[in-house]
């Protein structure tokens, strides 16, 4: 969780312990000098920590214990009375395919949207670094749909994609092609949403590699030649593919847990539909709690979500720690 | 390798601008669409000018259907006020985590770390019935509040923190500053870029999101943007994509500008936070 990225060292005044390990290195070691200013003072410090304190209590650490016991309960919204049932929800979820289908769909999306953000990213990124012309053009155009508010461009997807008047589909038939309802049946709305999402994602992941890029030393590169790697090819199976190792791993990481939030094109486009075949988790999650007002069964499967993304960042811290390190 | 030759260069360019077009996209008939008329739209063609203009028409359909100024002034006052509290409980917290030495603040930071795990969404539940317990649902408290306390700011100024030179604040010290006057105008103006990455990555993060707004808020007057064009699209039926476009052009264009006028501390800003969505 400590890996901060794309952080410049420019970007500060001062040379913080995060601007080294910005990317390379999870462990914010202390600094050298640390403060032992204040005379013993912990009146002040505590009065300093008390709102975040009072904050963190009410947003977070309650809500948070809450959702630990309401996914034990047959609570409902607005019902005077429950009982705890145990695994009674998590047994529910078994049967339940509304819930299989959301997890099913999730992992889909994300095993679509990860790899193919990624592989789109890393390639962008090479093409970018290779050249001197328009860097700061591109990178902005890629990054564009990171701040676009999504519900809106995904709207603009919409009719990009719709059936009969979309120009995707307009541009299909002028070359002669099958012409898919994309949102609008259950074989292609999740791989259609998936690209919606990769399209999202590829600019966060472009930024993230460029600055991983440009951390490798240029002497490698000269080395490398020095070595009989002479086409760009070999150079970046060689040097650019095993130092970006860690920033790979980070993005990977990054990605899966952005996309396992999906939450507001599935919203937007397909409230799930049809049939369920665009389901998410978020989605199921928000249904159960705040439309059927099944709290105690919503909150189980928030608890499967949060293990999930739990999960997600434990590999992280794992494989970070294993890590052969470069550089 | 930086002074390629242009033609030499011209594989790689064409490369980048076939993915730009993709990318663009959307963006390229969101504005043409927006000045369509509804028979044109339906001709299915790809010609993005218009044969006759509807500007007028389309806009004027959704500032005459939805308030869109409200919902931009809402985002705004959520967005900023979600910032405000931020900074107003983080600052002094991660300064104390930085600087000061007491009992207990490794159990602290141990919280902080905790809370960076979890997903804002997991608390929605519990933050619902108490939100509605006291009678708030419906209103800027129930949008603002339950953001107030971002322990990614906390850990972000933290980390900034520890890089000011102690001597600094030990001369703000000697000088007769206290603590809290340290805090906002010793520690916080010496890490402004920190101040400004985590000030574009709240509100970007914020006017974007769909999933709280739409639990707690029901009355149209209260809409956040992106809930007010899942409004329009269903007050619309969804078919009118002149107006739709229109719609999304307006309340997606502030964002984007503010992005174009200032590119770089965009990216820093949201990529260096990029562990929190």
């Amino acid at each position: 969780m400590a890996t901060v990225a794309g952080w410049g060292p420019a970007f500060c005044r001062w040379k913080t312990p995060m601007a080294d390990v910005a990317m390379q290195s999870p462990a914010v070691k202390a600094p050298t000098v640390h403060a032992r200013t204040l005379r013993g003072d912990a009146g002040i410090a505590w009065l300093l920590t008390l709102p975040a304190i009072l904050a963190y209590c009410a947003m977070i650490l309650l809500p948070l214990l809450a959702v630990l016991a309401l996914a034990f309960t047959d609570y409902e919204f607005g019902a005077r009375s429950f009982h705890w049932i145990g695994f009674g929800n998590f047994a529910d979820m078994l049967g339940d395919r509304t819930f299989s289908a959301s997890i099913r769909n999730t992992v889909v999306y994300c095993l679509f949207v990860a790899p193919l953000s990624i592989g789109i990213a890393l390639c962008l990124a090479v093409l970018i670094e290779a050249g001197a012309r328009g860097r700061a053009f591109w990178r902005a155009v890629f990054f564009l749909p990171v701040v676009s508010l999504t519900v809106a461009m995904a709207t603009a997807w919409q009719y990009l994609l719709h059936p009969s008047i979309g120009p995707v589909n307009a541009l299909l038939r002028m070359v002669g092609a099958g012409t898919p309802n994309w949102l609008g049946s259950s074989d292609w709305v999740i791989v259609s949403l998936g690209f919606i999402g990769v399209w999202e994602n590829v600019g966060f992941n472009l930024v993230l590699f460029l600055a991983g890029l440009t951390a490798i030393p240029r002497e490698l590169y000269a080395a490398s030649e020095i070595d009989g790697a002479r086409s760009g090819w070999s150079k970046f199976w060689l040097v650019t593919w095993p130092m970006l190792g860690p920033t790979m791993l980070f993005v990977i990481i990054i990605t899966m847990t952005r996309s396992i939030r999906v939450f507001d094109t599935v919203q937007t486009l397909t409230q799930g539909g049809p049939n369920n075949a665009s389901e998410v988790l978020l989605r199921t999650i928000h249904q159960e709690g705040f439309h059927y007002f099944r709290f105690g069964y919503s909150a189980a499967i928030t608890l499967v979500f949060l293990v999930i993304v739990l999960g997600l960042m434990l590999i992280q811290t794992r494989l970070i720690d294993r890590r052969v390190h470069y550089g | 390798m930086q002074s390629r030759p242009l033609i030499l260069d011209l594989p790689r360019l064409a490369l980048l601008s076939l993915a730009a077009f993709v990318v663009l996209a959307p963006y390229i008939w969101m504005v043409a669409v927006s000045v369509k008329p509804q028979d044109e739209v339906f001709k299915a063609s790809l010609s993005l000018i218009p044969q006759k203009w509807a500007l007028v028409e389309n806009y004027g359909k959704v500032l005459a259907t939805i308030p869109v100024w409200t919902y931009i002034v809402n985002g705004l006052i959520v967005c900023f006020g979600i910032l405000f509290f931020q900074i107003l409980f983080a600052v002094p917290a991660a300064y104390a985590l930085a600087k000061l030495n007491f009992r207990g603040r490794e159990l602290v930071f141990g919280f902080v770390m905790l809370g960076l795990l979890v997903p804002y969404q997991t608390t929605a539940l519990p933050l619902y019935l108490g939100i509605h317990q006291l009678g708030l649902l419906n209103s800027y408290t129930a949008l603002i509040a339950p953001f107030t306390c971002s322990v990614f700011a906390i850990f972000l100024f933290r980390q900034f923190f520890r890089a000011i030179p102690d001597d600094l604040i030990n001369a703000a010290r000697i000088d007769g500053m206290g603590e809290f006057s340290i805090v906002w105008r010793v520690v916080l103006p010496n890490a402004l870029p920190a101040a400004t990455a985590f000030a574009i990555f709240s509100v970007v993060a914020h006017w974007n999101d769909l999933f709280w707004p739409l639990i707690v808020i029901q009355k149209g007057d209260l809409y956040t943007p992106a809930m007010g064009i899942l409004a329009f699209r269903s007050v619309e039926a969804g078919e009118d994509y002149g107006a739709l476009m229109a719609a999304a052009l307006l309340v997606t264009a502030p964002l984007v500008l503010a992005f174009l006028l200032a590119q770089r501390r965009f990216i820093e800003g949201i990529t260096m936070t990029g562990l929190k969505g």
